[in-house]
Order: structure tokens, then sequence, then C-alpha cells
């Protein structure tokens, strides 16, 4: 029995969508940053904003993001994602326009603009992937490094006195008014994927409403810098990250809001 | 107040940069407070929201030239101010945005440093804004006002410089011209039309995507990008040179001094002739690209060049650059925000002059 | 049950196996070969695939493409 054959009979449902590029992926196996990629775009495909979307990609490993999302993108400094994606939705305020950061962007060097942009309540999704590490530059400790947690420049273990704390800065930004839709999600199950789908589509419908910023934060791995096969990251996210970093809705438009 | 028409107006340096931008077609003005700019933002906020246009006071000089570099990339004509220190933190930005190759439009309003330094004004920023300022291989447009007027026209030859070569343009200004009080006629609204361009990401309605980036890991491709920038921006040395002379034909000095510097320097010159001293002035209009050739050529006809500035001796590096060994070349400055006096240039040619000149 | 099958792209695979954990079925494995690049790469090693779709769903790479026989055609196999 070929395959072709057997195809005949059936019908696709489940393949890579358009708004991908071909450019092969420069992520290691397994990285989470791909799946939120792809995510994203199957959104974009599916809501055909494709042509009404302007994307920021950080400096971090998904620097190169623009060379997979084959939409208009800008690549900004290193934790300014949100200041160009300000800039962008400010001179196109009919435009979905959003930010794509890592945890060192968002939440160390680019804490200032992070908690402005929303403060503001600029009109953007910004989708943060919380890998817990400096993925590109090697491994290093990232604001959301767990205790404990064994980088190359924590090679001890995470030390609070020494180090502080995990910052939950997802938490933090859901106090703030400008938070429109504040969520975490994760993309390490078909489940979770689905999830994160879900919320995708939200913020981009939340974003025509023209209410705040959405923030999607993606609980997510970096097997290379933990130093893990992309499997054994399921473990510990689930048993690690996710009891630091519980899933789920943090600020949802109520009727107050709304 | 109506100013839909060409009019004349008695007004401060910084409204007057900032009225000339709205005239000029300002999409977007992001800016942070600092002495002795902060009427620019101030005016625009007055201003844009009964006009036209986007004006967002950002959290700080780092947001806001990121913010540029956004509106910039999304094809809007943009421009953020700042002095000093405000500047050095934008660094980082400005580097992105001349390798992005991002038009947009930068004013300094210089006050002294280092450091915090005072609030009065200063020409030490010349270097950072000549010489690239942040990392890498890059340049500004720089062009520097000596008068109100001047704050209002080099805001429509900036936005025009930067669009047409792609390029970020800076207008180095510095406290007292942002301050002091002058007539100003401005040109008419719209006068200063804008295509967005092709390049700018703006959603890829029917056509392939766009995107704007400084990142390019080959160093077969970087090099390939630096090659094309170096040959931009000795195109803009071949044709955007200005300045000003004034009686340089007979000159056995020749003054150098740009911005307010220039003109005290005029008087000086003035005072010098009154005496009998063959004294000449060469403002330089354009920082980057500097009028190397008027300079090269003087050098060649003159006994003395005398740089004006208001910092340690900056410019007066280029001036001996181009003046090659042909001819001495002196240096009088200030610093910290005091500012030289007609007087205290006249002594200096005098002492000058009366050195005795070494004979070969 | 209902049938389905997967297509996968060997060479854009990078053999990370997130699939085959989400695979229900365990109809995925890993192959002895590798890939230009230099990964063993994911096959469908037994005949029982359902189209759930979680491989692909999961896969970074989107390496995998999901077909399901069709509810007419389904009806005309039982
Ligand atoms: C101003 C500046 N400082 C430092 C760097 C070096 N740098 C590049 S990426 C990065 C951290 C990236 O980590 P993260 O944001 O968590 O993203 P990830 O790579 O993990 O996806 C750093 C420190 C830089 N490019 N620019
Ligand atoms: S270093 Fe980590 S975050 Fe970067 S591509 Fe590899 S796995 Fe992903
Ligand atoms: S998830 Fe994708 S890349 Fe990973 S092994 Fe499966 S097919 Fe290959």
């Amino acid at each position: 029995m070929s395959q072709e054959i057997l195809l005949e009979d059936m019908q696709c449902v489940y393949q890579k969508p358009a708004t991908l590029t071909d450019d092969y992926m420069h992520y290691c196996p397994g990285c989470g940053h791909a799946v939120a990629h792809k995510i994203l775009m199957e959104v974009v495909q599916e809501m055909g904003i494709q042509e009404d979307i302007v994307g920021v990609a950080p400096v971090g490993c998904s620097v190169f993001a623009y060379n997979y999302m084959n939409i208009d993108m800008q690549e900004a400094a290193h934790g300014r994602a949100s200041a160009a994606a300000t800039g962008i939705k400010r001179v196109l305020p009919e435009k979905y326009v959003f930010a794509y950061q890592g945890d060192g962007d968002l939440a160390a060097i680019g804490t200032a603009e992070t908690i402005h942009t929303i403060n503001r309540g600029e009109n953007i999704l910004i989708v943060f992937i919380n890998n817990g590490i400096y993925g590109m530059t090697g491994g290093q400790m990232a604001p959301t490094s767990l205790l404990g947690q064994k980088t190359s420049t924590s090679p001890y273990g995470r030390d609070v006195e020494h180090n502080g704390y995990p910052l939950k800065i997802t938490d933090l930004i859901a106090h703030l008014p400008g938070a429109y839709y504040v969520t975490r999600q994760a993309v390490h199950t078909p489940n979770t994927v689905r999830k994160f789908k879900k919320a995708i589509k939200n913020a981009f419908e939340f974003q025509k409403l023209k209410k705040g910023t959405c923030f999607i934060e993606v609980v997510s791995n970096c097997p290379s810098g933990w130093k893990m096969t992309p499997k054994e990251t399921l473990a510990y996210i689930e048993e690690k990250m996710l009891p630091e970093y519980p899933l789920g809705d943090l600020k949802v438009p109520t009727q107050n809001n709304n | 107040m109506e100013t839909k028409k060409s009019e004349v107006r008695l007004m401060k340096g910084n409204e007057a940069l900032a009225e000339a931008a709205i005239r000029a077609g300002l999409d977007a003005y992001f800016g942070y407070p600092i002495t002795p700019q902060s009427e620019i933002l101030e005016y625009f906020t007055e201003q844009i929201p009964k006009r036209r246009g986007v004006v967002l006071q950002a959290e700080s000089e780092v947001a806001s030239i990121n913010m540029v570099y956004g509106a910039a990339g999304a094809g809007a004509r943009v421009m953020t101010s700042s002095s000093s220190p405000g500047m050095s933190l934008m660094q980082e930005g400005i580097s992105y945005i001349a390798a992005a190759e991002l038009p947009c439009l930068l004013v300094n309003v210089v006050r002294g440093g280092p450091g915090l330094g005072t609030i009065q004004p200063s020409q030490g920023d010349y270097f950072q804004a000549t010489k690239g300022g942040g990392h890498g291989d890059y340049r500004l447009i720089v062009l520097a006002p000596s008068s109100v007027q001047e704050m209002c026209d080099f805001v429509f030859d900036a936005f025009k410089l930067a669009e047409k070569y792609r390029n970020p343009a800076m207008i180095l200004s510095d406290g007292a011209l942002g301050q002091m009080m002058e007539k100003v006629e401005f040109p008419e609204e719209g006068s200063l039309p804008h295509i967005v361009p092709d390049w700018a990401t703006t959603g890829k309605k029917g056509r392939e995507r766009n995107f704007i980036t400084s990142l390019h890991m080959e160093p077969e491709k970087m090099e390939e990008i630096n090659l094309h920038l170096q040959k931009k921006y000795k195109t803009i040395e071949e044709n955007e040179v200005r300045y000003e002379t004034l009686d340089v034909e007979d000159a056995e000095i020749v003054l150098v001094a740009f911005g307010l510097p220039a003109r005290i320097c005029q008087k000086a010159v003035e005072l010098a002739r009154e005496k009998g001293i063959k004294a000449g002035l060469v403002r330089p209009i354009t920082l980057f690209p500097f009028p190397k050739k008027i300079l090269s050529d003087l050098s060649k006809k003159i006994d003395h060049f005398l740089v004006i500035e208001l910092n340690a001796g900056q410019m007066v590096e280029d001036v001996m650059l181009a003046a090659n060994g042909n001819c001495p070349v002196h240096f009088k400055g200030r610093m910290g925000g005091m500012i030289i006096q007609p007087e205290d240039v006249l002594e200096e040619i005098e002492k000058i002059i009366q050195q005795p000149i070494l004979q070969e | 049950m209902i049938k389905g099958t997967v297509l996968i792209n060997s060479e854009n695979c990078k053999g990370c196996e997130l699939c085959i954990v989400a695979c229900p079925q365990e109809s995925l494995s890993l192959s002895q070969k590798i890939n230009l690049r230099g990964y063993r790469y994911v096959e469908l090693s037994q005949d029982n695939c359902t189209g759930c779709t979680n491989c692909a769903i999961v896969c970074p790479d989107s390496a995998i493409t999901v077909y399901r026989q069709s509810k007419q055609n389904y009806k005309k196999a039982v």
C-alpha cells in the first residue's frame, strides 16, 4: 500500500502554515521558540491578517524571527521591542502590531520599556517567551531563572541572597490598568499549544477593540541552555517551571474593564 | 494662532524648530524632558493634538529613540530631540537606525558636560555628533544652525537629506540658540511632501514582506553593508557640503567656527578689520559632511587658521586634517557653559599675528 | 477507529522526539538513518495513526503534515 493511494482518500488536517517562510529554522532541536512562531503564524493565517500586521523581533535567540514569519517585521535593539512596537502602532494605529521577546530582553534590560508600554495601554500584543535563561548568549542566568538553577553565571545555583528572586513580571504587569488581557501559557504539550493558540487569537481579537495591551507569557524551554534533551525539558517544565509560573489567565476583560 | 501661511514670528529657537517640524509634515515625535530643550516637547504636546501627527512623552531617551526606530521603519516622518546626557543614552538606538538606514531627525540642544554638567550652552558633543557617536562605523548628516531662522530652516533641510539618503540627520544646536528669541519666517505647511517609502513595514499588502534589521551574521554580508554605507557617506561628502565665508578673499588669518560662536566671530572679524588686520571667517554649516575643500584651499593661501569652539577643541582636529600642515591651526575655546566674547577672539587674533613667523 | 497518517519532512526534522512523546498511539519512532543535517529523523513506524495531529502541533519545525480519513470514507470503510 503506497502512501499516495492512501492519501487520496484522506484530507489534510494539519500542515505548516503558509505564513511561515520556507527558511530552515536555526533553533536548537525541540526549542519552544519555534513552536511559538508557528502557532503565532497559524493564527495570523486563520484570521487572514497577514497583510495587516507588523511584528517586532527582539535580541535573543528569536532575533531572526523575521526570517521565518512571512510578514512585515522589524528587529529591535535588546530590550526595546515594545518601544519599537509603540512607534509602529502609533503611526499605524489600524494595523496589528506585536512584540516578541525573551525573558532577558523583556524582564531585565527592557523592564522599563515593558512596564511603560503596558502602562500606556499600547494596543499591541506582547509575546513573552520565558525559558528561564539567556539562550542566545550561551546559557547565562535570566531574571526568571529558578532558585537553585545552575547556569553559566550561577554555577552554584541561583541564590536569593546574591541574585534575588525569579522575577514574575507577568504578575507585576497584570496589576497595571493599561493591561487588558494577561495570560500565562506553555507550548510543551499538545493541549498547552492549543490553549496558547486560543490566547493568541483572543489577543488579536482584543487588539481590534483598542482597549489596552495584551500580554502572553509562554513558559518555554531551552534544551541547550538547560543542558537537557528536549524530552527531559518536558518534565522540568512540569516539575520545576510550572509550580513557579502556574499557567492560566491573570487578567481577562470583564464587564468592568471592557 | 493661525499658522497656515508663510509668516514672520518672534520666537525662541526651540519653539521655532518645533513649529518648523509641524510645518514640515512631521508624523511623529517621541521625546523625554531635559533642559535646555524641553520647550520642543512642550510645544509639540500643545500643538500636535490641535494640528496633525503623533506626540508621545516617552519613559526615557532610550525608549524615545527606539520608538523613532519603529516609527521610521514604518515609513513615518519622525524625530526626537534631547540634550547631551539624553543624547548619550540614545547612542545604541542611533547606531541601529543608521545601520538599518532609517531616515529621521535628531536634535541635540547641547549643554555643557561631561557628566550632568551644566544647562548652559556648549559644543562639547561635536565628536559624538560627527564621528558616529555610538558603536560601529556610521555617520549622521549634521547641520549646525547659528540663528533661530536656521533652527527653522534646517528642519526642512534635515528631513530632505535624511529621506534622500535614508540616513539619520542631526541638528546640532546649543542651549543659547534654543533659548534665544529672534524673528523667524516660516515656510508654508505642507511644502515638503512625504511619500511612504516602499521598504517600510506597513503590512505586506500586495507585495513581498519588508523587514528592518541591522543584523547580518555572515562577515561577508556585514562587510558588504559597511561598504555600501561608506559609499553613501562618500556621496554625501561629495554633494552636500555647506558652509559660509566672510572676508576670506584677502584674509591672512581665517577664523573657523560653527553655530553660535560663528556669530561671535563675525563680530570679531569686524573688529579686526577696523584695526587693519586681514581676518576672515569660515562657518561650516554641515559638520558632516565637513567642508574640507574650502579649508584645504584656504590653508595654501593664508597665514593662520584660528578655530573658536565652546569646547576643549574638537572641530579643530578636522580643521587640522584639512589644513594638512599648510598653515598653523590655532585654537581658542571656552567650556562648561561659558561663552566666548568677540573681544576675546580679537585678543587671540592679535596674539597670533604678533608672533614672529619662523623662517624656513 | 478513524484512520490517519502523517507525512514527515525528514530534512526539516531535528529528531527532538517531542512528537514521539505527544503521540498517544505510539506510532512514531526515530529512524536509524540520518538526514543531510546529521539528525536522526522521525518515521511512522506503526500503522495505527488516527490523525489526531498531536505530533504535528508540538513539532517546532513544522516537519509533520497530518492526513485523516474523511468522514465519508470512514463510513465506507466501516
Ligand atoms: C545592549 C546589549 N547587551 C547585551 C547583549 C547580548 N545579548 C544578546 S541576547 C541576550 C539575552 C537573551 O536572552 P533572552 O532575552 O532570555 O532570550 P533567549 O535567547 O533566551 O530566547 C543578551 C544578553 C546585546 N545584544 N545588546
Ligand atoms: S539556545 Fe535555547 S532558546 Fe536558543 S534556540 Fe537553542 S534551545 Fe532555543
Ligand atoms: S517534533 Fe518535529 S522535529 Fe521533533 S522529532 Fe518530531 S518531527 Fe522531528
